[in-house]
Formats: structure tokens, sequence, C-alpha cells
């Protein structure tokens, strides 16, 4: 039985990567790489749109999907934390999209063939998309990490920086996707030539909606606009 | 009196906004066309979960549908079976070519391929290069051919 908290959490991961990623809109490295996170932004938002549409619905309260992305305050979303966290350099964005985009492919792999059925109609066209975002940012840690000693320093300190993070990926009905899930990341660290990091300090909370600063201040700007002036359509 | 078959060409004969020169039949994301009295529900799928043409294409069929002078249309979404490449017609992909576009290839039902082949559609050489995953749209990769140099847009294969 999949409940409300279940889908939000998903939408909530989806949405906030989807505003992460946006910020990248007119600053990435070169043009061509724009596009196409602004791209992966619109594949994240899209996903997010059907599953907020879907939570309206399990929670019967009549919530719009600008509702829950406009209306909430940070103690209400139920994102994991990786995917709050500041964009950093590239490196740092590269390696929180590898880190999501696959969890996300292998927990959409599951829902599509699960027994909700409107959960796998909306995984079924997620994951095709993930499979790109994960393709896209892999080929990126394994360029940044076997490019030059530069690169490679700030690729490591990247993947570094965000790994504690990752553990909350694995919360709950989640745990047993870990293992899959580090085997993908290891293939692209050995062909990046990136070292894992050792686990210990595992952050957590995301889900029960304790968040980090970071989600306040992301909050404050996409939600700006629909506050000042409630209902605004152009 | 306009027939059923006669307003399901209409709605297939809408243009895609983003790849203009197919249709949205020849695109494959008409789902169903029912018509009761001088109201019709018209279904489709989104291409991607993202598509930011999906609200474009929608009004796109209900003016279509004015004009012919249908009072009450509706414009569904389903999402499932979801929408591969693999939906779109023979005739959509010679269009696509012929627009210096290259058509998906078949097959978008398994696993992203990296390895595929995808031809210039200008001279047809097989010599060419991904300039980039993600071009000007969601659905379309930026190419570039090795034999006759001219960059082009190519659809990913979904």
């Amino acid at each position: 039985m999949i409940r409300f908290g279940d889908v939000l959490g998903l939408a909530d991961d989806a949405l906030i990567a989807a505003q992460r990623l946006g910020e990248w809109c007119s600053r990435a490295p070169e043009m061509e790489e724009d596009i196409a996170l602004a791209n992966i932004a619109l594949d994240q938002l899209g996903a997010a749109r059907l599953l907020f549409a879907y939570a309206g619905e399990l929670e019967g309260h009549g919530r719009s999907e600008d509702d829950f992305a406009f209306l909430r305050g940070d103690r209400e979303f139920r994102n994991v934390q990786l995917v709050e966290l500041a964009n950093g350099d590239f490196a740092v964005t590269m390696a929180k999209l590898l880190f999501l985009s696959a969890y996300q492919r292998l927990l959409y792999d599951r829902l599509a063939g699960g027994t909700d059925e409107r959960l796998a109609a909306i995984a079924a066209k997620a994951r095709k998309e993930s499979a790109y975002h994960v393709d896209h940012s892999s080929r990126w840690v394994v360029r940044l990490g076997d490019g030059t000693d530069e690169s490679h320093r700030r690729m490591q300190s990247g993947v570094d920086a965000v790994w504690p993070y990752t553990h909350e990926l694995f919360e709950g009905s989640s745990a047993d996707l870990r293992e899959p899930w580090l085997a993908e990341i290891d293939k692209v660290f050995a062909e990046a030539t990136l070292t894992r990091p050792a686990d210990g300090w595992a952050p957590t909370g995301g889900r029960r909606g304790l968040h980090t600063e970071a989600l306040s201040r992301l909050l404050a700007e996409m939600q700006v606009l629909h506050r000042a002036h409630p209902g605004a359509t152009w | 009196m306009v027939t059923t078959a006669q307003v399901v060409d209409l709605v297939a004969a809408v243009r895609d906004p983003e790849l203009r020169v197919v249709t949205i039949g020849e695109l494959g994301i008409v789902r169903d066309v029912a018509v009761r009295d001088d109201r019709v529900t018209v279904t489709i799928t989104p291409t991607y979960s993202g598509c930011p043409a999906m609200d474009m294409i929608r009004s796109d069929i209900e003016a279509a549908l004015h004009a012919a002078g249908f009072a009450e249309v509706a414009v569904d979404t389903v999402l499932s079976p979801a929408w591969s490449t693999d939906w779109i017609s023979e005739p959509g992909r010679r269009k696509l070519a012929e627009a210096g576009i290259a058509p998906p290839a078949a097959g978008g039902h398994r696993p992203v391929s990296l390895s595929l082949t995808v031809r210039c559609p200008r001279c047809g050489s097989p010599d060419t290069e991904e300039l980039s995953r993600f071009g000007s749209t969601a659905c379309k990769s930026l190419r570039r051919c090795r034999a006759c140099l001219e960059p082009f847009d190519a659809v990913k294969t979904l």
C-alpha cells in the first residue's frame, strides 16, 4: 500500500533537484551543458508534477501541484537533504546528480513493476529519462575524475563532500537498493580513478521534514513570486 | 455532420509545436478520440514527463476542434503505456529526416544503448559524432557529421 508521504517524498526529491539544476541556467561551463542541465531539470520537474498530482489525490484535501510547491514551509518538505544542498562547483553538482539519478532509476524500475498502477505508469516514463541523467552525469564524473590533476582533485572533493548525504536515500523500504546502487557507483568511480569515501557520518531527517538551511534559502527564491502574487499566471 | 473518422483526422493533423514537420498523429501521442454529440474528448500521452510543448499541443487541439464546430472539447492525458520513439510512424520518420533531423533508432523500449549509429540526414554517412546529449529540446541531441561536417539534430531514442 503506497502512502501519501512516500509519494510526496519522491515528488519533493524531483522538485528540489529541478530547482537546484535550474540555477545553472546561463551559468554552466559551456552552452551545451547549460542546455543539458536545463533539460534534465525539466525532466525532474515533469516527474515532480505527476507525483504531486497523485499525492494530492491520495491525500484527498484538494491540494494542487502549485499548493505543494509554493505554499508549504520547509518543515513540510519530505525530500532527502542531498537534493537541497547548494550546487557548489560543477563537480559537486555532477556528484549530486549521479548519486540521485542512479537511485531514482533503481527506484523507478522497481515501481514500474509494482502493484500501484498510477505510480507504475509515472515510473515507467521517468525511468527512461533517469537513464539519460545517469549517463550524462557519469560521463562528467569520469571526464573530471580521470582528467587533469586539478579536475581530479575537485571531483574527488565533490564526491567526498556529498557522500554522507547518500545514506538517507536508502532509509526504510529502499534499503535493499543500496547494494545495486553501490555496484553502479563503484563502476563509475573505477573508471574515473576516484576513491569511494568511507561510510561514517550519515545525516538524516529530510523524510521527516528536518532540513538544512540550504532548503530555506531555495524555497525563499522559488516561492517568492507565488506568495507575493497569489494565483499569478502569465 | 462530421464523422468520428473525420474528427480523428482533424486531431491527428495538429502539428507538433517543436517538431513542426510532423503531426501529433505521426508522432504517435494521440491515444483516443471520443465524440458524443458536439462534445469531443481527446486523450494524448506526453513524450517526456516534462515536455513543455504539452500545454501548447492541448490548446492547438482545442482550437482545431472549436474551429470545426465542436463547442465542448476536453483533452485528457494518460501515461500508460509509456510513449517511446517506436510510436513515431514511418511517414513521421521520413519527414523528420527530410527536414534534416535524424529520426530515432527503432527499439526504444530497450535500455538506453550508447553505441547506436546515427546516420547524417543530409549525406547519409554513418560517420557522425555526438556534440551534446541534450539538444535544443529535451527529445533531441546535437550531432555532427564527420563526412559532410554539417551539424544536425537527432531525435533521441527513448
